[in-house]
């Protein structure tokens, strides 16, 4: 099972060894996506974990005695494909290159499984086709 | 023997269905395997297109008379102003005008697009009333079928190459060329580049004053020589100008486009334009222009321009090929920058080969311009001086 959540650190939290824990104790895969923590004032982590259904329940419940707050991050990003006229305007922001040019075709294709829903590609749209969903 | 085919022969071919014709990118090939002088007995017309941002369109209107008539003063359309100071109910709507109630998410290019696809817009004007036209006020609301003429009026489109796009500044910057991230974060460009249409006629001898083009899905013309039309820019041993030089004028009847191939758009903190779909076709009239149809990618140059320097004249990092541009990424002074495009390329293709198709079917022949554009000319800039100087 694969999902991506969004941990957030209260003051106390900051210095904890959190991921570690994760990898050690629940046996799963991690990869952080974003990170912003400042120590002693708070933190964000979005992270992609890859492992067992059970596991990452377990996983979840740690986090939650621990005191953070989880967010199953479902926050999706959506581009009206009849609406695009690839003209690659999105591509300029999308640092994570899950909008891409089909080198053939030269049509925009988007790898949602890359996209870290950082939204930059919704203003840089000149179309106005891509949104952020919840 | 050189061989020369004129525009009646051509046209004769497309009547007859016998004329061939492939696209700017499929000639490449063609004249690669055969060379020039086989290519040309062979090949009569190629097709060259661009689909791209292009600021300055316009549409003129002409709405028609109220009982009792005004002579319209102050127009706007969906709160979008429309320049009336011409004859009683004529205006002109710019692509980038912003809307009055919504700012830069809707702009004359959106009204525009909702004319092409057919809705209703809404229709405001004044006047101060005169003995011949006494209305004061009229709003109403029009489409593009209620109205006398809706064509499009293009000044500067179809530009012969552009600069491509850098940021050296620290911060992130939003320009016409889309957003430029700090420290040289990327590039971006804007040409069809083998396919777009000056570049495969770099010398203006098929594409003049008169010619028939594709526009925005309908027929159109090249009306005139487009604004800032430079075409004495430094070119290559190919003819090719190396930076944007020359322009089109363009016009076309709105009532028969397609908002597929034409499209309002919005950029980021600079505000609307118009994305415009332009084909035209070549007539392979000797070996020369057929070399010129042939030229490829790594064979076209263009600037890469800092645009974090907001002057007129801006730094330049060097020439760049749209080869090296359409690989992803292009290395400046030993850093590797990623490129992206900002006109569309697919679309181009779809119009270069919907053009084809046209041709094929015997419904669109080759124009011989009526006036070729100017070969010579010298930008002029604009000075502030006061009125003794």
């Amino acid at each position: 099972m694969k999902t991506k959540i969004l941990l957030s650190f209260p003051k106390h939290l900051t210095g904890q060894p959190i991921t570690y824990r994760l990898i050690k104790d629940f046996d799963l895969q991690i990869n952080i996506l974003r990170a912003s923590i400042d120590y002693n004032v708070e933190g964000k982590l979005l992270l992609e974990i890859i492992g067992s259904e059970e596991m990452i329940d377990q996983a979840m419940q740690f986090l939650r005695d621990q005191g953070l707050r989880v967010e199953l991050y479902e926050k999706r990003v959506i581009r009206n494909d009849d609406e695009c006229i690839h003209c690659g305007a999105c591509t300029a922001v999308c640092s994570a290159e899950a909008l891409h040019f089909n080198p053939d075709t030269w049509k925009l294709e988007f790898d949602t499984e890359k996209c870290l829903v950082c939204g930059l590609c919704v203003t840089a749209c000149p179309l106005r086709i891509i949104e952020v969903t919840l | 023997m050189t061989v020369k085919k004129s525009y009646e022969e051509i046209n004769q071919r497309i009547k007859e269905g016998k004329a061939v014709v492939v696209t700017a990118e499929e000639v490449i090939e063609i004249v690669k395997e055969k060379g020039v002088k086989e290519a040309v007995k062979s090949v009569d017309v190629v097709t060259t297109a661009t689909f791209g941002p292009m600021c300055s369109t316009g549409a003129f209107l002409n709405f028609g008379h109220s009982d009792p008539p005004i002579r319209m003063s102050k127009v706007s359309l969906n709160h979008v102003p429309a320049y009336a100071g011409i004859a009683a109910v004529d205006a002109y709507i710019g692509a980038t005008e912003l809307s009055e109630d919504k700012g830069m998410e809707y702009g004359g290019a959106h009204v525009i697009q909702d004319l092409i696809d057919g809705k209703k817009v809404h229709l405001k004007a004044s006047s101060y009333g005169t003995d011949c036209y006494p209305r004061m006020d009229i709003e109403t609301y029009i489409t593009k079928d209620s109205i006398n003429q809706a064509y499009l009026y293009n000044p500067r489109n179809a530009y012969q190459n552009y600069g491509a796009a850098v940021n050296t500044s620290d911060r992130v910057i939003y320009t016409y060329m889309g957003v430029l991230q700090p420290r040289s974060g990327n590039i971006t460009y804007c040409s069809a580049g083998e396919l777009s249409p000056l570049l495969n006629d770099p010398y203006y001898r098929t594409i003049g004053i008169g010619t028939r083009i594709f526009l925005g899905g309908a027929v159109g013309h090249v009306a005139w020589e487009g604004t800032q039309h430079n075409p004495g820019k430094e070119r290559g041993s190919n003819g090719v100008p190396m930076s944007n030089a020359g322009t089109l004028a363009v016009a076309g009847d709105l009532k028969d486009m397609n908002s597929k191939y034409i499209r309002a758009a919005v950029f980021e903190k600079y505000g609307a334009t118009m994305y415009v779909g332009i084909g035209i076709p070549i007539p392979i009239i000797d070996e020369d222009m057929m070399e010129h149809v042939s030229v490829q990618n790594k064979d076209i140059y263009t600037d890469v321009i800092d645009y974090s320097v907001p002057k007129r004249n801006k730094p330049t990092f060097g020439k760049v090929s749209y080869q090296q541009l359409r690989s992803g990424f292009v290395e400046i002074d030993g850093k590797k920058i990623r490129t992206s495009p900002l006109s569309s390329l697919a679309k181009a293709r779809e119009i270069a080969d919907l053009l084809k198709e046209w041709i094929n079917e015997g419904k669109f022949f080759v124009e011989r311009p009526v006036q070729p554009l100017p070969s010579t000319a010298k930008p002029r800039s604009l000075e502030v001086i006061g009125k003794e100087e």
